[in-house]
């Protein structure tokens, strides 16, 4: 410690505020209550920190998510003791399935009333430990400068996650001494930026020989900044090898791009998924083999040689063995790897390359994401294909979702050509994430068309938030993919369960263009195809949020599709599976699994 | 006192249960900062994963730099051991994970209180057996003895067994510490 001058000293909840000052921070997305109110009362006294005023501390877990997902900056949470920390935890634990850099402040009654059951009260520090990267009780306030820095550098290095601070109330008050941030590093926790070189000459050996190459990245490469997706562009052209990417991944390769095979995984396309399984080189960028991309372990890309970069160990040779494993940050990674490839006489075996691209445009040429259209109903995918549209020619935009069957027909049908503009709740798969999220969103990029392409049922979970938009002028477009029906729930139902819907319909629903209305948003309602591209310009040039309302066909599903328990040539096309035999399309064995 | 034989995978700790086909098992040192939670921190890694502990022994063993050693005994597959080491490295307040069992040699030892009520020549008989295993009688009474054993866990658990018949009262285990051979540091 450095002996510090008396004008240092400071009350915790000015140290609070202060540190946020230095570490930058812009933006606090909370709501107050009790056991915060010294530092919401430091918040009132200054202009440099913006407080968004939530409708519900989830809301303020996603929004900050948003925030964050969208600027690559930590997204800052305040929120007060007991109820106000249970409620951020659903928030943490998305953040920390998707590796997203959060700082939760929250309120604790005071020193000497923890543990008497006060009220207001929770184990906040117990409740979200398996839920942060890591968390911490400040019992002094000479403490807590120094732990507000370290949870920045926490949340922001290695593998980004969500850190928590516990400030007691009578810390708040209490006096003590302020430390700026150093060029801080705990000395446990050092993650491993550059890759081991012998490693990354033995990847680019692998893809030297390989006759089916594939890049599988996911969303380490968005983490890891701009800078890591230029380079994945970089050397995706270098090499000519196709590549595909996780839910959250989305934007690292541009889906413009001539390489680029969709999405993968459980509703990843036919191409994607079939290259997956007969390739014989996949090079691992920044993704951990969940169990949507796998499909059956033991029938996994069977007869391919793996290369896996990531800047965390323990997601290598968790579920898949690595043949060539490299921990590190993609960024830097790539950044050899491209060297080292170049270096070495940029070589390929260009005419199995050739070959396998041949396979490829064969498998692209199926058009799994294809769908009988109507002309009376609007189809879900219609629809999102004209938002898309819409979305492309105006430019500059940024799309959250729900979670759910919309979910993936927003992934697979809207194309993303730069990282950090697709938000969604992969890991976790959080309903209700969206809304708040787009808040988030706009609150950082004021002047953009902000999406949330949703159901009606995920919306319903977070939708107070509307208010929140409402009151400082953010204006989200919230684009409901309206089926009355738990959409995915039901499809797992029909293939799964019999077709017996049990409690996947929706009763009762609110009229969506009254309660925007009541909001003080703009309703929008539309249900036939003619209409919609009047609608959908009409809800992108209004400035105010909408809800729109899109009444869509009811009992579409979601294909293509890897059942659970299946491999990826095993996957179900729409065009595979009709009305007589749907019933019988998955094994039962499946259903055990989720 | 209901003991069966190989008494230890009837305690607390649930140790040394036979091995699934595939497992195996490893003792792991880890060094931590002695902050609050941390040992809650590890224990919840276990338990939330599902990985198995067998023994663990806590204690700070640098007071002035506030570390404390934990020694883990676990078992699994070795891509499920692996993942542990992995999950435990990158914890905030853990320095440094070393698995003793691969790692080169190493020495483990537990400390047993044992008690044992008795007389006549269950008594003798029971002081015989400490001669034999070198354990130190740490409390009498005219009806009882508490002994204390250093060894590696089947030698406590051998010693356990051959008390029960002679009127064994009670048992206490520290669990497994461990180190490594050899002049080098963890």
């Amino acid at each position: 410690m450095t002996t510090t001058p008396k004008s240092s000293t400071m009350t915790g909840a000015e140290i609070v505020i202060k540190s946020l000052i230095d570490q930058g921070v812009e933006v606090v997305f909370g709501y107050p209550g009790g056991a915060v109110l010294p530092i919401y009362d430091e918040l009132f006294k200054q202009n440099q920190i913006k407080h968004i005023l939530v409708r519900h501390e989830q809301g303020a877990t996603h929004a900050a998510e948003g925030y964050a997902r969208s600027t690559g900056k930590p997204g800052v949470v305040l929120v007060t003791s007991g109820p106000g920390a249970t409620n951020a935890v659903t928030g943490l634990q998305d953040a920390l399935m998707d590796s997203i850099p959060l700082v939760c402040l929250t309120g604790q009654v005071p020193t000497f009333m923890i543990g008497n059951d006060a009220f207001q009260e929770a184990d906040t520090i117990g409740i979200t430990r398996p839920c942060t990267k890591h968390n911490w009780l400040v019992k002094d306030t000479d403490e807590l400068a120094e732990t507000m820095h370290e949870a920045f550098y926490v949340a922001t290095s290695g593998r980004p996650g969500p850190v928590l601070i516990d400030i007691p109330k009578d810390v708040q008050f209490a006096d003590g001494t302020y430390q700026p941030p150093r060029n801080f590093k705990p000395k446990a926790y050092q993650p491993k930026l550059k890759g081991d070189t012998a490693d990354i000459q033995a990847a680019v050996e692998l893809m030297e020989g390989a006759k089916k190459p594939l890049f599988y990245t996911g969303g380490g490469v968005i983490n890891s900044g701009p800078h890591a997706s230029t380079l994945l562009r970089d050397l995706v052209e270098a090499t000519g090898f196709p590549i595909t990417s996780t839910l959250m991944g989305l934007g690292a390769y541009p889906a413009s791009g001539d390489k680029w095979l969709g999405m993968l995984g459980m509703h990843g396309t036919y191409e994607a998924n079939w290259a997956m399984h007969d390739c014989d080189v996949m090079v691992c960028v920044g993704a951990r083999f969940d169990d949507r991309i796998t499909g059956r372990l033991d029938a996994f890309a069977p007869n391919s040689k793996k290369i896996h970069i990531d800047i965390d160990p323990s997601s290598i040779n968790k579920n898949v063995r690595a043949d060539v494993p490299i921990v590190g940050d993609v960024g830097h990674v790539l950044e050899d790897m491209i060297r080292i490839f170049r270096a070495r006489g940029a070589k390929t075996e260009k005419t199995a390359v050739a070959k396998w691209w041949d396979q490829i445009d064969e498998w692209r040429g199926g058009k799994c994401l294809d769908f009988l259209n109507s002309e009376t109903l609007i189809k879900p995918q219609y629809a999102v294909q004209r938002l898309a549209d819409a979305m492309v020619k105006h430019g500059d935009y940024y799309v959250t979702t729900e979670v759910g069957q919309h979910q993936m027909w927003a992934a697979q049908y809207i194309p993303f050509d730069a990282p950090n503009r697709w938000m969604t709740s992969g890991g976790l798969g959080t309903m209700g994430y969206g809304c708040p999220a787009a808040v988030g969103v706009q609150v950082a990029h004021p002047d953009s068309l902000v999406v949330d392409v949703a159901g009606e049922a995920s919306f319903m979970m977070t939708m107070q938030e509307m208010s929140t938009a409402i009151q400082y002028g953010l204006p989200i477009k919230i684009f409901i993919l309206n089926n009355e029906r738990l959409g995915m729930v039901r499809q797992w139902q029909q293939l799964l369960h019999g077709e017996r819907y049990s409690s996947s319909y929706s009763e009762a629903l609110p009229d969506f263009v009254k309660m925007a209305e009541a909001f003080g948003c703009v309703g929008l309602r539309c249900d036939k195809p003619g209409d919609l591209d009047g609608a959908i310009d009409e809800m992108i040039n209004v400035d105010k949020p909408v809800i729109f309302d899109c009444l869509v066909e009811k009992h579409e599903n979601c294909f293509p599709m890897i059942p659970s328990g299946k491999a990826h040539n095993e996957m179900l096309l729409s065009s595979s599976v009709s009305a007589d035999n749907i019933g019988d399309a998955i094994k039962s064995d499946g259903a055990v699994l989720v | 006192m209901e003991l069966k034989r190989g008494s230890s995978s009837h305690s607390a700790y649930h140790l040394r249960p036979a091995l699934k086909e595939g497992e195996e098992r490893r003792t792991l040192a880890v060094l931590v900062d002695n902050e609050s939670g941390v040992l809650a921190r590890v224990i919840g890694l276990f338990s939330g994963r599902g990985y198995n502990i067998e023994s663990l022994t806590v204690a700070e063993t640098d007071h002035t730099g506030h570390r404390s050693r934990i020694t883990v005994v676990t078992t699994g597959t070795p891509m499920v051991l692996d993942q542990i080491k992995a999950q435990l490295e990158r914890m905030i307040p853990v320095h440094r994970v070393r698995d003793l069992t691969v790692e080169g040699p190493s020495v483990e030892r537990e400390l047993a209180l044992v008690k044992v009520a008795n007389a006549g020549d269950l008594r003798v008989e029971a002081l015989r057996i400490r001669d034999a295993f070198r354990a130190q009688v740490v409390d009498a009474s005219l009806e009882s003895f508490v002994f204390e054993l250093t060894g590696s866990p089947e030698k406590i658990d051998a010693f356990v067994d051959l008390m029960r018949p002679l009127g064994l009262v009670d048992v206490s285990r520290t669990g497994v510490a461990a180190i490594s051979r050899g002049p080098g540091e963890m």
